[in-house]
């Protein structure tokens, strides 16, 4: 079947099985790699995107669903808290092998729109969801502390 | 002296000729052995079946096979002891549970990963149950999911509660927000409790059907909605 899908503010048609995962016609259909295959159940978080804004797992959301969503992928998200994010990311360099950092970055960007001042607590319950092999979890709650306050003296 | 070619010398010449095709062919075999026997990945070009073994559907008896016990106040006691097969089912205890944290699996272990109940019972504002959970069973994923997915209220906690607790606190209004009629229509026709009767993914469902169920609370809260001890 075919389905017309807005990834990164563009207008994709697909053809693929409304039950395929949106992972996947990321990755393969239209080749944005940046989103990485983890687990494939919801366990670690590397699929992250965000769909109308709120950070979801795309290996567990059938193409047919994210249909009619605005879809933004590692690729394309953008805003101050982003950049805030890619700052702080650098800065701190977070990432050891770096394959869940995709996954990690969509989720701190989704809950720096939520929580302007997280607290460790508000952290730790927005990035439990995202796994580290390389437990680089205390990097990434100081870069998120020093993006919300990068972010908090730009204001 | 006249040096003459020894009668001998072209057979020793084809000799080495022939060991040396031979080898050139035994090495030919071996490296075409080596790659075609080498393991490597296979393209997979067809989509592959998941067949997941149908669960066992275990039987609810009917509210008929308890009219034997005459003494209202047993029976009242007896078809709740039944309808506490599906309460005390993981389905629906894993979802009814004594802290913010939801379990998972006929183990009724942890959630994983971390999560909390959040003010609404369906997550934290930063991590909702809907960051996973969709509107119906994903399969590709096993991921479980309807649109009320969220936990009970903590006054409505079941885990490490007897059935006879569990009992009391169905009937107690200030815990289990719900009058009689309420309780009977959420056990009867709410379909996130009815999920538990089509749990996909190859989990196990609760006892019987929802409207079995339902008709044994029924009965029970019409036979007094007596408690066990």
């Amino acid at each position: 079947m075919s389905y017309a899908i807005s990834v990164n503010g563009q207008i994709h048609h697909v053809e693929d099985d409304g039950q395929t995962p949106l992972l996947w016609v990321l990755r393969d259909t239209l080749k944005l790699t940046g989103t990485k295959y983890g687990c494939g159940v919801a366990q670690c978080g590397a699929c992250t995107v965000h769909v109308d804004g709120t950070p979801m797992r795309s290996c567990t959301l059938p193409l047919e669903v994210a249909s009619s969503a605005r879809i933004t992928t590692i690729e394309s998200v953008e805003g101050v808290e982003a950049q805030a994010i890619r700052d702080a990311w650098v800065a701190r360099d977070v990432p050891q092998c770096g394959f869940c950092q995709s996954g990690q970055i969509m989720s701190a960007v989704a809950l720096l729109r939520t929580l302007k001042t997280p607290t460790d607590r508000d952290i730790d319950v927005a990035m439990s969801g995202n796994i580290c092999r390389c437990a680089t979890y205390n990097r990434i709650r100081a870069a998120i502390h020093d993006a919300a306050a990068q972010l908090g003296a730009a204001r | 002296m006249r040096w003459r070619r020894s009668r001998s010398e072209p057979r020793r010449g084809r000799l080495r000729i022939g060991r040396w095709l031979f080898a050139t062919f035994a090495a030919m075999i071996a490296a075409t052995l080596v790659y075609t026997l080498y393991p490597r990945p296979v393209p997979q070009t067809q989509a592959i079946q998941i067949s997941q073994p149908l669960p066992d559907i275990e039987r609810l008896r009917t509210v008929a096979e308890f009219a034997a016990i005459a003494d209202l106040d047993q029976r009242s006691v007896a078809l709740f002891e039944e309808a506490g097969r599906v309460i005390q089912h993981p389905r629906c205890m894993n979802c009814h549970p004594r802290t913010d944290r939801p379990t998972q699996t006929d183990a009724m272990r942890p959630h994983r990963p971390w999560v909390s109940r959040g003010l609404d019972g369906a997550g934290e504002p930063t991590l909702r149950c809907s960051t996973c959970h969709g509107t119906t069973n994903f399969e590709s994923s096993g991921v479980p999911g309807n649109p009320m997915w969220m936990l009970a209220p903590i006054e409505m906690a079941w885990q490490g509660k007897t059935l006879g607790e569990i009992c009391r606190q169905l009937l107690d209004p200030a815990r289990s927000h719900m009058s009689r009629e309420e309780l009977l229509q959420h056990m009867s026709e709410d379909a996130l409790v009815g999920w538990a009767w089509r749990p996909g993914g190859g989990r196990k469902p609760a006892p019987g059907t929802q409207a079995e169920f339902g008709a044994i609370i029924k009965a029970w809260l019409d036979t007094g909605g007596k408690c066990p001890a």
